[in-house]
């Protein structure tokens, strides 16, 4: 049996394949969108429609605050990145059962494309969420906006590091894919998106329990600082002034977003070792 | 210089029994599920120079497949190691790597892309993968509608030209229509002559005979023989003859008829064993028939050294057909004016049913007859050829007049 290698080797030999991760990317994006008339406009159709249901929806219940749709889509968009990326990961390997079979490349390659294909919708969809902004005339908190890359950098790093373990995991236990279902359905509702961080941490502290517990959860950072900047205000916009997310600091987020961030390089380490063990017999498990 | 080395390489494949790759199923039992062992390749070990073009012959199910997936990284050993020098680009499947949906331009950059190739590199041999796969017009339509053979023509086209050190092709060459195979082995040929190693796995012996220097046979997992094609190959009919499935009840009767001895002489065998060019040797087959056989064909097939084949008759075609065989008999057969060169050239000898075609006996390759060609000549033929000329010819050449060719129409 050959030397296991180490963690920056197998990093070393993927960022060698770096084009290959590009056409994988390249080519799920065109296979997805080659039979729509409408292309890549799909994606971005998305948001804006996700934004009236939820205007629609919300002024019929009467619940939730002042642009309340606009507070949604900062963490939907976000979570559907979020969801896709591990729910396509998983199924990576799996998917392309054939091609692991007789073509020899590093196989971590296929669940990063999977990120780096969830990672371009988002772009595409942002795009159009900035164009709804613009149109509702909608202000931002620009002193915050410098933390939106960084977020979604921080994101996509949680994401790759779950990607490289899920996918092989799939491999080997095929109901993988089911019970990530539930997790990432459970995950959803654990992240501040539909409802307020603030108002979670009343309940929390309402329990004699710390609201800084939320944070234990690594998307909360990632999108009460999309919140921050993008819904603009940390107070509900309109008469109520509902206290929505910690009033804190740039510097603060981008605290947090730095430690999630370095805690998921390691755990992405981690993950790459794992799957450099699973990567053994791959090829005859599927 | 070694280019691949197989060091005690052994693969065991476990089957689960109870199949339960499932999650629910591991937590619901709580222990590790049982599986039946099963070998696919025993400690083999196999040293492939630089160069060297190497077939493996063996059944569905002999572990060649295991091999080259285990030389191409895409299995990994359960004991010993594989070491490969140099790039390596491997055919293993029609179309692998290919996605439908995908243009042909599309799939051999992403072809390419699996070696590690980048964008820049593949444009640089773009034409010449398209040319060489004669698909010029199809390239920007989906690789669903291509044919197999189109397939085919583009997957080796791209393996060829990533400038491979190391070139592994299992079967695909077999969908390709004859042009296209010659095409192919025209460029494995080029690729011999360029030092680039090959490994060709196969069942079909022809093309084994025709481009390796070296055959290895697996069977049940095992390397069986590693030798010369010719060699290999009888040995690989032999298993063939011994192992396969009987689907032909024919075939289960003992043969009326076999070879029972077979001698390669000429008139000088005393002195030496080797042929001068030009002189006669003989085939002397002892034949035992248990039964009385009618006309059967007794063919004679010479192959070059390589193992290619260079000349076929029969009785038939000689007009000396054998018209009854009953208990014992020997044939003579007379090869007269051997005007080859240098080497060892490979003698078949069937004996089959002019009616029905039924082989009754063959020998492939365990005789031969040798030839030493004393003259500087190099090739195949020994041609007569001499030079006159108006100019002054330097005499210090000296040349063995004696043992010159002789021309053939004498």
């Amino acid at each position: 049996m050959s030397k296991r290698r180490t963690v920056l080797e197998h990093v070393r030999e993927l960022a060698s394949f770096r084009e290959l991760l590009v056409n994988l990317t390249r080519k799920e994006l065109t296979v997805r969108y080659q039979h729509s008339t409408l292309g890549f406009l799909w994606s971005m159709l998305q948001p804006v429609f996700l934004l009236v249901v939820y205007t629609a929806v919300f002024a019929i219940l009467g619940a939730g605050f002042g642009k309340f749709s606009i507070w949604v889509l900062c963490g939907l968009l976000m979570w559907t990145f979020i969801s896709t990326t591990l729910l396509t990961a998983t199924k990576s390997i799996t998917d392309n059962a054939t091609l692991v079979g007789k073509v020899k490349f590093p196989r971590a390659v296929l669940p990063l494309a999977s990120v780096a294909g969830a990672l371009v919708h988002l772009g595409l969809q942002s795009i159009a969420f900035a164009g709804v902004l613009l149109v509702s005339r909608h202000s931002v908190d620009w002193a915050y906006m410098p933390l939106v890359p960084l977020a979604a950098l921080t994101a996509a790093l949680v994401v790759a590091g779950l990607a490289v373990i899920v996918a092989p995991m799939n491999v080997y236990a095929r109901d993988t894919g089911h019970l990530l279902d539930l997790v990432v359905l459970g995950w959803f509702w654990a992240t501040p998106i539909l409802y307020q961080f603030e108002r979670a941490a009343e309940t929390l502290e309402n329990n004699g329990l710390s609201k800084w517990l939320q944070m234990a959860n690594p998307f909360t950072p990632v999108v009460i600082t999309l919140q921050r900047a993008i819904y603009g205000s940390p107070t509900s916009i309109g008469d109520k002034r509902l206290a929505l997310l910690p009033d804190e600091s740039v510097g603060w987020y981008a605290m947090w977003l730095v430690a999630i961030s370095a805690i998921a390089v390691l755990v992405l380490a981690g993950a790459l070792r794992f799957f450099d063990r699973a990567e053994t017999n791959m090829a005859e498990a599927l | 210089m070694e280019a691949v080395v197989v060091d005690n390489v052994s693969k065991t494949f476990r089957i689960a029994t109870d199949p339960s790759d499932s999650l629910k199923e591991r937590i619901l039992r709580f222990r590790r599920t049982n599986y039946e062992e099963f070998v696919a390749l025993r400690p083999l070990d196999l040293t492939i120079d630089q160069g060297e073009t190497v077939g493996v012959l063996g059944h569905n199910g002999s572990g060649k497949s295991t091999l080259l997936k285990c030389i191409a990284g895409i299995l990994t050993p359960t004991a010993g190691e594989v070491r490969v020098r140099g790039r390596l680009a491997s055919l293993l499947e029609l179309g692998a790597g290919f996605h439908h949906d995908l243009t042909g331009r599309e799939n051999v950059y992403m072809n390419a892309s699996f070696y590690g190739m980048s964008r820049r590199d593949v444009d640089a041999v773009f034409d010449d993968i398209v040319g060489f796969a004669e698909l010029a017009q199809f390239i920007d339509e989906p690789v669903k509608h291509y044919s197999s053979g189109m397939y085919v023509r583009l997957g080796f086209a791209v393996a060829v030209n990533l400038d491979p050190d190391v070139l592994l092709v299992d079967e695909v060459l077999a969908v390709g229509d004859e042009v296209f195979q010659a095409k192919c082995i025209s460029r494995i040929k080029q690729f011999q002559d360029e030092g680039r190693t090959i490994i060709f796995v196969t069942h079909d012996v022809e093309t084994v005979r025709q481009i390796c220097q070296r055959t290895i046979v697996l069977d049940h997992g095992q390397m069986v023989i590693d030798a010369h094609p010719s060699k290999s190959i009888r040995v690989f009919r032999e298993y063939l003859h011994a192992h396969s499935p009987i689907d032909d009840p024919s075939s289960i009767t003992e043969s009326p008829v076999l070879f029972t001895d077979v001698r390669v002489r000429h008139a000088n065998e005393r002195s030496r064993r080797h042929l001068l060019p030009g002189e006669s040797f003989t085939v002397e087959i002892d034949l035992h028939a248990a039964a009385p056989v009618e006309r059967p064909v007794l063919a004679i097939e010479v192959g070059d050294p390589n193992g290619t084949p260079i000349f076929r008759v029969d009785t038939e075609d000689l007009g000396t057909p054998l018209r009854h065989l009953d208990g014992d008999h020997t044939v003579h057969i007379h090869v007269r004016n051997v005007e080859l060169l240098d080497g060892e050239y490979p003698l078949n000898l069937t004996l089959s049913d002019r009616a029905t075609g039924r082989v009754f006996d063959w020998r492939e390759g365990s005789h031969q007859f040798e030839v030493a060609n004393p003259t500087r000549a190099t090739g195949l033929v020994a041609l007569d050829v001499s030079v006159e000329s108006d100019v002054e010819v330097l005499v210090d050449v000296e040349v063995d007049v004696e043992a010159a060719p002789r021309s053939p129409t004498e």
